[in-house]
């Protein structure tokens, strides 16, 4: 919720920005319409077009994962390998960081630190066991003969379940530089913009998340 | 320590890249010395390569496409002097190198001429165009270009350490597999192109948000000039298609790194989802290339026939049709892959549909055309030269659409000839034509008039000799890339053609040529009064070169053609209008992060190439140390004064009632 807020520029902090914009043109009534759009929307905007092109990518990961998952070459299929249960358990996980970000999101525009950083850390610890699990999968499944270089839908497999594990990785990498970031710079208008666009990001992760848990897993352990 | 790099991987019995990279390397380090002694160091980071601003990055990207089109052209001269002499013989260039030359050359020409001349021209004019004062992000966008030379600077080492491809501008499985390529060739491609393409992906965001996002008040979407529509289409293609490009890349890599098993023979790969991958991002490239072209002509045309171009709204839905079907023609390109007649048909009817909207264009310039006063300048020389050729192109193109002609065309010269007439014919021939006519926008004066003229000339009879010939190769039946050929009915069109690049290559020392006298004359070709073609959209409503801030005052948009607008007002009313009210500006600074980021790019690719881990580690941690620093900055934008903002503006404006008073004199 807060997030939509933010991107529709409600929030209380955009006057703030506005201030600072208006200077660029304040001039006549149609100039300050134009400063309407501050940096804020901005920025979501531009980071959404972002995020669009990395669901594309997503998406040619998809579409070869498609093609290539009957092509397990006499290695195991999905069925013999996906444990559901681990993955509901991973699953759980994210959502909640989801839902902890938007905590977090909430925290920083109120500008309450025990909220923004209490909300951070658990997102940041959720999305660490959402990792270890996903890396314990992995791991496992090298173990028992049945790596990425099996087959090609092993091939295809990692490589997409993977692309999803490193963009959490980077997540939670951006996400400890934010809480330092607050922690040197305060609630400062290009910070608050950062934690909006990582909240975006954030939140698209889930969304890939339940495409791929529907596709890979809940389709994988049917056949 | 360093991988598999070795003193093996220079290439010491090969005296033909040795001796370029030698040039090369002479004339860098020439160029750096003069400049260090001349003491010009400082202003070119404080001025260029830290530079945010968008006029800036477009001129170094324009710069950066010129110099690789030397090189590119370098390359294409070898292949086509390497054909005419290699009839029963074995020609100068050995197998291995040839097979590495026309790869270099390809790829070098789109990703390294064709997309960073584009991108430059749009970074230039889009936003004077809009009348806003950057984009919406400006370090981002210098970001965007130092990846772009990063990726330039990868393949030209690879001349010197290790090797390039030998697979095609394209790197088509199994033969780009481990297995059969098993050289660092293939890894430069991928890796350079990998880098420069987060380059494009974040220049297609930047620009796609600047243009749905920023404007001045009034420039609503109808009023936008066409080139502003066709730089939205053209992002919002490379949004769409470059993360395909990323994906299928990577795939490749994974495969050649990590044994995987997407495109080989064995396991269960499946080479031809390469092909369809690629090619669901390689057509939409070609419009990502061809559709700015189309917008500098509809400038161009609209400009010196001293008419608002015809049909603007058909233009429109025309380049959004052209936006969306270029995803849906993929599969012609590779008819022959066994999909079915059902399928080859679908894509065959759609390929000869997206030709439609094409055709609308031409029509509409030429009924721009249609009762103006036309200037035979050198940039309409271009744009009608564009005309002829490209409709030869498009209909050998549309020929070749039909799937049963394909099967005989496939992989032939045929095929060559047809990409070039609409590459050299379409996209070179508009970038040259924005080049002369933004050029006195971007320096403050004028190409050389004859000089562009002879060039023209040359250009476009050079073509004409050098590829028509190919379309007669190809239906003789001599297919692309051979190294050498027994057919003597062959030999006298391969003359021909060589002959051709010879005409070409006269045109492009003749550009060399008008820039060196152009500068040397540029005080007899300034352009005082920052109009120098009578133009009717917003850049030409700024001085020549604009100020850093573009506009003292955001312009007021009443209707197309806007600056036309207000010209025609000051002319009923014999003076301009009233001074604005000037403020204080606030501009973005100028940071380091973009070549610095690229610094870091460069050695984690070189270190990926040669499986160097721990500098690839070091140059990440190198990367995202520069992101933070750049996060952490306090400062980030500057002001510029009101009374400089006014000193700016009140001289334009003298020079602009001058020429008022001078036009009303004449009357």
């Amino acid at each position: 919720m807060s997030t939509f807020e933010a991107a529709a520029g409600r929030g209380n902090l955009d006057r703030v920005e506005h201030d600072q914009e208006s200077r660029h043109y304040r001039r006549t009534p149609e100039q300050a319409a134009a400063a309407l759009l501050s940096k804020r929307i901005i920025a979501g905007y531009g980071f959404w077009i972002f995020l669009i092109s990395d669901i594309i990518m997503f998406s040619a990961f998809f579409a070869t994962y498609a093609v290539l998952v009957g092509a397990t070459a006499g290695g195991p299929s999905g069925r013999e390998l996906f444990n559901l249960h681990n993955v509901a358990i991973e699953t759980a996980f994210l959502l909640l960081s989801s839902f902890t970000c938007g905590l977090a999101s909430i925290g920083a525009r109120m500008q309450r630190g025990s909220w923004f950083y209490g909300a951070m850390a658990a997102t940041f610890i959720l999305g660490a066991a959402f990792l270890s699990i996903e890396v314990h999968e992995f791991v496992g499944m090298v173990a028992q003969g049945a790596g990425p270089t099996r087959s090609a839908f092993l091939s295809a497999f990692f490589t997409l379940v993977g692309c999803h594990g490193l963009h959490v990785t980077a997540g939670l990498l951006w996400l400890l530089t934010m809480m330092a970031q607050v922690f040197a710079k305060g609630y400062r208008a290009d910070v608050l913009r950062r934690i909006l666009c990582f909240s975006l990001f954030w939140h698209t992760l889930d969304i890939i998340w339940v495409a791929l848990f529907t596709v890979v897993y809940l389709m994988g352990a049917a056949q | 320590m360093l991988g598999k790099l070795t003193w093996a991987a220079i290439p010491l019995d090969q005296p033909i890249p040795l001796f370029a990279a030698a040039v090369v390397g002479a004339v860098i380090i020439g160029v750096l010395g003069w400049i260090t002694l001349k003491g010009w160091l400082p202003y070119l980071w404080q001025e260029w390569i830290t530079s945010v601003d968008h006029k800036r990055i477009g001129i170094m990207y324009i710069l950066l496409a010129m110099v690789m089109l030397l090189r590119g052209f370098s390359d294409a001269i070898m292949m086509r002097s390497q054909q005419a002499l290699a009839f029963r013989s074995e020609g100068y260039l050995p197998p291995e190198h040839y097979d590495q030359v026309f790869s270099a050359h390809g790829t070098l020409m789109i990703f390294f001429v064709a997309m960073p001349f584009v991108i430059g021209l749009m970074n230039l004019v889009m936003p004077l165009q809009l009348g806003i004062r950057d984009v919406a992000f400006p370090t981002l966008n210098s970001v965007s270009f130092w990846l772009t030379a990063t990726g330039a600077l990868l393949v030209n080492v690879s001349l010197v350490v290790g090797e390039f491809a030998r697979t095609g501008w394209l790197p088509f499985p199994p033969l780009s597999e481990i297995t059969y390529s098993p050289g660092v060739g293939v890894d430069y491609y991928l890796w350079s192109l990998q880098i420069s393409g987060v380059g494009t992906l974040l220049t297609g965001v930047n620009f796609v948000t600047t243009v749905l996002k920023l404007h001045a008040p009034g420039m609503t979407y109808t009023r936008m000039p066409i080139f502003c529509w066709t730089t939205l289409a053209t992002n919002l293609l490379i949004v769409a298609a470059f993360p395909i490009l990323t994906a299928t890349l990577a795939m490749l890599l994974l495969d050649r790194y990590l044994g995987f098993h997407f495109f080989t023979n064995e396991a269960g790969g499946n080479m031809m989802m390469f092909m369809n991958l690629i090619w669901a991002w390689g057509h939409p490239e070609v419009y990502i290339l061809i559709l700015p072209a189309f917008g500098v002509f509809s400038e161009v045309i609209s400009t010196f026939s001293g008419k608002p171009l015809f049909g603007y709204r058909s233009m429109v839905a025309a380049t959004m049709t052209i936006c969306l079907l270029a995803f849906m023609v993929w599969l012609h390109h590779f008819f022959t892959m066994g999909a079915g007649a059902d399928v080859n048909a679908v894509f065959g009817i759609a390929t000869m549909i997206i030709a439609v909207p094409t055709g609308v264009k031409v029509f509409n310039w030429l009924f721009t055309m249609y009762g103006g006063r036309i200037v035979y300048s050198t940039p309409i020389l271009w744009s009608i030269g564009f005309m002829v050729t490209f409709v030869i192109g498009g209909m050998t193109g549309v020929l070749m659409a039909v799937p049963p002609a394909d099967f005989v065309l496939h992989n032939s010269l045929f095929l060559v000839a047809h990409f070039h007439n609409v590459i050299i014919g379409g996209v070179l021939f508009g970038l040259f034509a924005g080049y002369t006519y933004w050029f006195p926008k971007a320096f403050g004066f004028r190409l050389h008039e004859g000089l562009g003229k002879a060039s023209f000339w040359c250009w476009i009879i050079g073509f004409y000799v050098a590829f028509m010939p190919l379309y007669v190769l190809g239906l003789m039946g001599m297919t692309r890339r051979m190294q050498h050929y027994d057919v003597a009915a062959w030999r006298p069109w391969l003359l021909i053609a060589a002959g051709g690049a010879v005409i070409i290559l006269a045109g492009i020392i003749l550009q060399i040529a008008q820039l060196a006298v152009s500068i040397r004359r540029r005080e007899e070709l300034r352009d005082e009064t920052g109009d120098p073609w009578n133009g009717r959209s917003l850049e030409w409503a700024t001085p020549s070169p604009p100020p850093a801030f573009n506009f003292a005052v955001l312009p007021h948009v009443e209707g197309r053609d806007a600056y036309w607008a207000m010209k025609q007002r000051a002319r009923q009313l014999g003076e301009l209008s009233e001074e604005p009210g000037y403020t204080d500006i606030e501009m973005p600074r100028n940071s380091p992060t973009g070549f610095i980021c690229a610094f870091f790019a460069t050695f984690m690719g070189f270190a990926l190439i040669w499986h160097i881990w721990w500098l690839v580690a070091l140059a990440a941690l190198g990367a995202y140390a520069t992101f933070v620093v750049f996060a952490w900055r306090d400062r980030v934008e500057y002001i510029i004064p009101a009374d400089v903002v006014a000193r700016v503006d009140r001289a334009n404006r003298t020079m602009r009632g001058d020429a008022l008073v001078h036009m009303q004199a004449a009357q």
